[in-house]
C-alpha cells in the first residue's frame, strides 16, 4: 500500500538580499491515513513553511528540492492546474490568524460558493446549501451566511475558516497554529472541533503548533523542528516521556507547572538561517554540547522503534 | 440595504456643511481679487476713456462702494442664485450664471473624456505593473508613470497636435465641432445632444474632436493612477486573504480580480476623487491649448479682464462640483466596501 504522505529529503530556501535562507533542510517524514501528527518548534523554525510547501503556496522564487509524495503523486512536480485542483479538495490548510484570512469585501457565502465551484461542477444553489450545512456544522447560524467577515468575532472567523477547509471533505487537514491568536475559551472550542474531526471522521491532521499542551492532548505522533531541521520524531507518548533531543527536553521544560511554579527557558534564541551554526544546529544553546557537536552534524537515528532523534548523545537519554 | 437611510442623512449633512466652506472660499477669492493688481474699468476701456466716463462706469457697477458693502452685495447675489453680472468686456452686462451654464458642458465633456482615458490607461498599466513586479514591463510602466506625471499639459497637447493633427491629419487640433452647425442645444453636451437629435454623424464629429484634448489631459493624469494602482496591488497580492484563497484552490485569475484588484481599488477611488481638483486645473490648460470653449477659457478671459464676478462665479462652480464629486466618491466607497459606515 502506498504511503499517505511521505516527505522525502525536502529542502526549502528563500532568497533574500543577504543570501539564501534555508528554511527547511533535508526533512524526511511520513504520515499515515487517519493519523494526527504534531509539528512543533519555536517561531522561525520552518513549521509554517512545511505546511505551505505541502500545499504549494510558497511565494514565487522559493527554492524547493526533494519530494512530497501524497497518495503516490509527487506534489512539487505537479502541473499548476493539477496542483490547484488538489488544494482544499484533498489537502486543506487552516491559518494562524483568522482575522485577516477572509476577503473583507466578500460575503461569507460567496467564499464557500466560489471555493466549491472552483473544484466541482455543481449548481450555485447546490453550492449554497452545502455552504449552509458546513457553517451549521461549525455552529454558525444560517441567518449569518450573507454577512461580511468583519461582522464576526475571531473565534467565529476561525470556525468559518475550518468550515471552508472542510466543505470539500479533504483527506488531509493542515492546521497552522489554529488557536494562537484566539483567547483560551475559544481555543478550547477549536481544539474540541479538531478532536471531533479526528475521532468522528478519522481525518488525517497535521497540527503545527508551539504549544506542547495541545500536542499532548491530540497528537498521535510528534515531529520536532529546530532551525529548519527535523531533530526528533516519535509517538507523542515516547517524545513526552523520553525526549531524546536536548531541544525537545528544553521545550518540555518550558511548560509552566502549577505544582512547582517553575518556568525554565532555553537559553539564547534560534540561529540565523542564512549562516546556521556548524555541526549540530542546536549546539550553541545545548547544555550538553561537546566538541563533536560543533564539528559533525548528527544524523537522524532510530534509537528505539519509531522514535528518531538527531543527537550524538541520544542513547544517553534513553 | 439597511444603511440607505443613514446614507441620505449623511449626504444631506455633507451638503449642508459645504455651505460654510463655500462662503470661506468665496471670501478668500473676493479678497485676493481685490488685492492683486488689475482694475476692471481700466481693462474695460483699455485706459482710453475720459475720467468722467470711468467714474460713471465705476458708479454704475457698484465698484465705488465701500469694500464691505461690495462683499455683502456679492454674497447676497450668490446665495440668491444669480452669481452676479459680468463686468468684463467680453460678457459685459450678462448674467454670470447664464454664461457659466453655457460653457460648463464643454468642460464636462472634456473632463469626463479625460477621466475615461486616465482610468482606462491608469488602471490597465497599474494592473500590468503590479502583477509583474520588477519585470521589464513593470519597469517601463513605472517610468511611464513618472514621466507622464511631470510632463506639462500644454507641451503634451502641442506634441499630440503636431503628430496627429498636423502630420497624420487624423484628428482636428482645435474646437468642439466642425463641418456644419453644432447639434441643437439641449444639454450643451455635443455628444449627448447629437444622440438625442438622432444624428450619428454629428455624434462622431464631436467624439472626433474630443479625442486629442481628452487624451492630453487623461494621459497626464493616468501616471498617478498607474502608480497608485500598482502600489495598492503590490500590497493586496501579499495580503493574508489572498494566500488563503490560493490555499483553497481558487483559480489565479479570480484571485487577481476578486481579491487583489477589488481590494486595491478602494484607496484608488478615494484618490480619484482628490484628482478631480487637479483635473479642473489641467482642463484650463487643455482648453487653452485646443481652443476649447469651456470654463477654463472663460476663467482665463475673466482674469485678463479683471471680471470679478465672473472669476468668483467660475471658482464657486468648480468648488461645488468638487464637493459633489467627493460626495459621490464617498457613496461609491460605501457601496463597494461593507466596512464603511456613515
Amino acid at each position: 500500500m502506498e504511503t499517505f504522505l511521505k516527505i522525502d529529503d525536502l529542502s526549502v530556501g528563500y532568497w533574500t538580499r543577504r543570501g539564501k535562507v534555508g528554511a527547511l533542510v533535508g526533512i524526511r517524514l511520513e504520515m499515515s491515513e487517519g493519523e494526527t501528527l504534531g509539528i512543533v518548534g519555536e517561531t522561525g523554525c520552518g513549521k509554517s513553511t512545511l505546511g505551505k510547501a505541502i500545499l504549494g503556496i510558497l511565494p514565487p522564487l522559493t527554492e524547493i528540492q526533494g519530494h512530497i509524495f501524497f497518495r503516490g503523486r509527487d506534489l512539487p512536480r505537479l502541473g499548476l492546474e493539477e496542483y490547484r485542483r488538489l488544494r482544499a479538495k484533498e489537502i486543506a490548510l487552516i491559518f494562524q490568524d483568522p482575522m485577516t484570512r477572509l476577503n473583507p469585501l466578500m460575503r461569507i457565502e460567496n467564499h464557500f460558493v466560489e471555493e466549491i465551484l472552483a473544484h466541482e461542477s455543481v449548481s450555485k444553489a447546490e453550492a449554497r446549501s452545502r455552504a449552509r450545512e458546513a457553517l451549521l456544522s461549525m455552529g454558525i447560524h444560517e441567518s449569518r451566511i450573507r454577512n461580511y467577515p468583519h461582522e464576526f468575532s475571531g473565534g467565529m472567523r476561525q470556525r468559518i475558516m475550518i468550515a471552508l477547509a472542510l466543505v470539500l471533505k479533504p483527506s488531509l487537514l493542515i492546521a497552522d497554529e489554529p488557536t494562537t491568536s484566539l483567547d483560551v475559551i475559544v481555543e478550547s472550542q477549536i481544539l474540541e472541533i479538531l478532536q471531533d474531526l479526528k475521532r468522528v471522521y478519522h481525518m488525517s491532521l497535521q497540527l503545527i503548533t508551539h504549544n506542547m499542551g495541545i500536542v499532548a492532548e491530540i497528537c498521535d505522533r510528534v515531529a520536532v523542528l529546530y532551525a529548519g531541521k527535523l531533530v526528533e520524531l516519535g509517538s507523542a507518548h515516547d517524545v513526552f516521556h523520553k525526549p531524546l533531543h536536548p531541544y525537545t527536553q528544553g521545550l518540555l521544560a518550558s511548560i509552566i507547572h502549577l505544582d512547582t511554579k517553575e518556568l525554565h527557558s532555553i537559553e539564547g534564541s534560534p540561529p540565523d538561517l542564512i549562516s546556521p551554526p556548524s555541526g549540530c544546529r542546536f549546539h550553541p544553546r545545548c547544555p550538553y554540547a561537546q566538541q563533536i557537536c560543533v564539528e559533525k552534524e548528527p544524523p537522524l537515528v532510530e534509537f528505539q522503534k519509531g522514535h528518531l532523534a538527531a543527537c550524538h548523545f541520544g542513547d544517553t537519554f534513553l | 440595504m439597511p444603511k440607505a437611510g443613514s446614507l441620505w442623512a449623511y449626504a444631506a449633512t455633507r451638503l449642508f456643511l459645504s455651505l460654510p466652506m463655500l462662503l470661506i472660499l468665496l471670501t478668500i477669492v473676493f479678497t485676493v481679487l481685490r488685492i492683486v493688481p488689475g482694475d476692471p474699468i481700466a481693462a474695460l476701456f483699455a485706459g482710453r476713456a475720459p475720467p468722467d466716463v470711468v467714474a460713471a462706469t465705476r458708479h454704475r457697477l457698484g465698484l465705488d462702494l465701500p469694500i464691505w458693502q461690495q462683499y455683502v452685495n456679492y454674497v447676497v447675489q450668490v446665495f440668491t442664485g444669480s452669481l452676479g453680472t459680468s463686468i468684463g468686456a467680453s460678457y459685459h452686462g450678462k448674467s454670470v450664471l447664464f454664461i457659466i451654464m453655457d460653457k460648463l458642458p464643454a468642460t464636462i465633456e472634456l473632463t469626463v473624456g479625460a477621466m475615461l482615458v486616465a482610468s482606462i490607461v491608469g488602471l490597465s498599466t497599474g494592473v500590468i505593473s503590479g502583477t509583474r513586479r520588477d519585470k521589464p514591463s513593470d519597469i517601463a510602466l513605472r517610468l511611464y508613470g513618472t514621466i507622464i506625471f511631470v510632463v506639462p499639459i500644454f507641451w503634451l497637447g502641442q506634441i499630440l497636435q503636431l503628430i496627429f493633427a498636423v502630420d497624420l491629419r487624423l484628428f482636428p487640433a482645435q474646437l468642439r465641432f466642425s463641418g456644419g452647425p453644432p447639434p441643437l442645444m439641449i444639454t450643451g453636451l455635443y455628444t449627448l445632444d447629437s444622440l438625442l437629435e438622432g444624428n450619428l454623424g454629428s455624434f462622431l464629429v464631436s467624439i472626433w474632436h474630443l479625442v486629442l484634448p481628452s487624451l492630453t489631459l487623461g494621459l497626464v493624469l493616468s501616471g498617478f493612477f498607474t502608480k497608485t494602482v500598482r502600489a495598492n496591488l503590490l500590497r493586496t497580492v501579499k495580503a493574508d486573504y489572498v494566500e488563503a484563497a490560493r490555499a483553497r484552490g481558487i483559480p489565479e485569475n479570480k484571485i487577481v480580480s476578486r481579491y487583489a484588484f477589488k481590494n486595491a481599488l478602494i484607496p484608488v477611488i478615494t484618490v480619484l476623487g482628490l484628482q478631480f481638483a487637479i483635473l479642473f486645473a489641467g482642463a484650463v490648460l487643455t482648453e487653452r491649448t485646443f481652443t476649447w470653449d469651456g470654463m477654463g477659457t472663460l476663467l482665463l478671459t475673466a482674469i485678463n479682464e479683471a471680471d470679478y464676478p465672473m472669476v468668483e462665479g467660475v471658482i464657486v462652480v468648480y468648488a461645488l462640483i468638487i464637493v459633489l464629486v467627493s460626495l459621490v466618491i464617498d457613496v461609491i466607497n460605501g457601496l463597494i466596501d461593507p466596512r464603511v459606515r456613515y
